[in-house]
């Protein structure tokens, strides 16, 4: 699986950070989404998925 | 099917409970006609899928000078003022958002743990030391999201006080609209005293670094967003902590998870998915839209009741049932959407450290008057109890 994260639409919620710390990270600076990988482990497409469908601003997608 | 639209305030029934209206639309609407204070109709929705769907729509804008509100009767609403970026749509709303959102991260906010725990046992300290009986609102539930913030803004302890009250009768749903504009300027005019000072002499804190770094910031507008964070961290965690306490008390069974280091975060998440603290929010159309087979004329407010979203029971199985162990993910108590809660992993961090901390301090904690005598903050824009008498070591 592979997600995508767009700067320009994240508003810095923190969400994905919650729902899966291995993956997402957030700017020090600005609070703004930052991929760890992005290509989770297979371990960790579920909950990737689950942070894509929480995201508030759409920021995220993810292909299989 | 009713064919008079519903009318404010919607009729709260208890502590815990959807108002009777939204309850009722479970069985079969998820949207229906309502009619705001100012005279115009408009909708009320009340399923998750379609709140989701509002707050996520670009074509439903959060512009104040567009909507009608459950509070508001004047016929028109002033625009948002600079800074005031609640009332705003992108772009004016992520350029003063992202100025902020590098403040509450989830990591930075978890560096203030352990400040937290030292303010919660503060506060033990102080109800253990006067003894039974408390009222747990202004001992606890108020003070500690209060002092958070206040230290996060870099704000003197002399100005808390009069800001709390001054707070508290802005948030009145029957005060008079000039009552409420008092208040609110007298809320401003401590804070903009307050960012004249930092700006003449900076500190380590939220304030003076969006003075430094905010770049053209004036101190307007400086003082509208701290006025817009003050209000949002008082007065959400604390409602959340006292009545978040009362059902804890009322579900009895609920209370081991609460305690237990490995299970709060996800008691904290069913607390904030199940307790009515914010009965909704309003976006206005920007042109004809169809939402769940009926049409949104361009102009009209729809309200989105956060509650109704959080007991769908497409979603949560036995919804109107506290259970702390249940998947909590996806309930929208932050709202959803660009505007979703600023402020959501500094309430994630108060409530995961001060509802264990009452517990672990109080283990024999109960109500020190029958439950029905509790006074509910019916009267309040944000909901919660206005006291919450408590005792122990009985």
């Amino acid at each position: 699986m592979r997600v995508q994260a767009d700067r320009e639409v994240c508003i810095g919620a923190g969400m994905c950070v919650l729902t899966l710390p291995e993956v997402f990270d957030q700017d020090e600076d600005d609070g703004r989404v930052v991929l760890r990988t992005p290509e989770p482990a297979p371990a960790l497409a579920q909950r990737a998925r689950e942070a894509v469908a929480l995201c508030p601003s759409r920021a995220l997608s993810a292909a299989p | 099917m009713t064919t008079e639209p519903l009318t404010f305030p919607l009729t709260r029934t208890g502590p815990f409970d959807l108002p009777a209206e939204v309850l009722a639309m479970r069985a079969d609407r998820p949207i229906t006609r309502v009619r705001y204070p100012d005279g115009r109709t408009g909708w009320l929705v009340t399923r998750r899928a379609a709140v989701r769907a509002v707050l996520a729509d670009p074509r439903f804008s959060a512009r104040q000078e567009l909507r009608s509100t459950p509070f508001n009767t004047a016929a028109e609403t002033p625009p948002a003022i600079p800074g005031m970026f609640i009332g705003m749509d992108p772009p004016d709303h992520t350029h003063y958002r992202r100025l902020l959102t590098g403040q509450f991260t989830v990591r930075r906010m978890r560096r203030l743990t352990t400040r937290v725990e030292q303010i919660a046992a503060e506060h033990l300290d102080l109800m253990a030391a006067a003894g039974p009986p408390a009222d747990l609102v202004p001992a606890y539930a108020v003070p500690i999201p209060a002092l958070v913030i206040c230290e996060l803004l870099g704000i003197q302890p002399a100005m808390r006080e009069p800001f709390m009250q001054a707070t508290a009768r802005m948030s009145r749903i029957d005060a008079a609209l000039e009552e409420k504009q008092r208040a609110m300027a007298e809320v401003s005019g401590h804070i903009a005293e307050m960012v004249r000072h930092k700006r003449a002499e900076p500190a380590d804190d939220l304030l003076s670094g969006l003075i430094a770094d905010g770049g053209r910031l004036t101190d307007d507008e400086v003082t509208t967003m701290a006025f817009l964070l003050l209000g949002a961290g008082f007065d959400t965690t604390a409602n959340m902590l006292g009545l978040g306490t009362f059902a804890l008390l009322s579900n009895p069974d609920q209370l081991p998870a609460v305690t237990d280091p490995a299970t709060v975060d996800n008691a904290v998440e069913e607390l904030l998915r199940y307790l009515p603290i914010i009965p909704g929010t309003i976006r206005s159309a920007l042109e004809d839209i169809e939402l769940e087979g009926v049409r949104i004329a361009k102009g009209e407010s729809v309200m989105v009741s956060i509650p109704g979203a959080n007991r769908d029971p497409e979603h949560f199985a036995d919804p109107d049932t506290l259970r702390t162990a249940r998947d909590t993910a996806g309930h929208v108590a932050f709202g959803h959407g660009v505007h979703q809660c600023l402020g959501q992993q500094l309430a994630r961090v108060e409530m995961r450290v001060a509802l264990p901390a009452l517990f672990r301090r109080f283990p024999d904690l109960a109500l020190a008057v029958p439950p029905e005598q509790v006074p509910l903050r019916d009267d309040m824009v944000i909901g919660g109890v206005h006291a919450l008498p408590v005792t122990w070591g009985a």
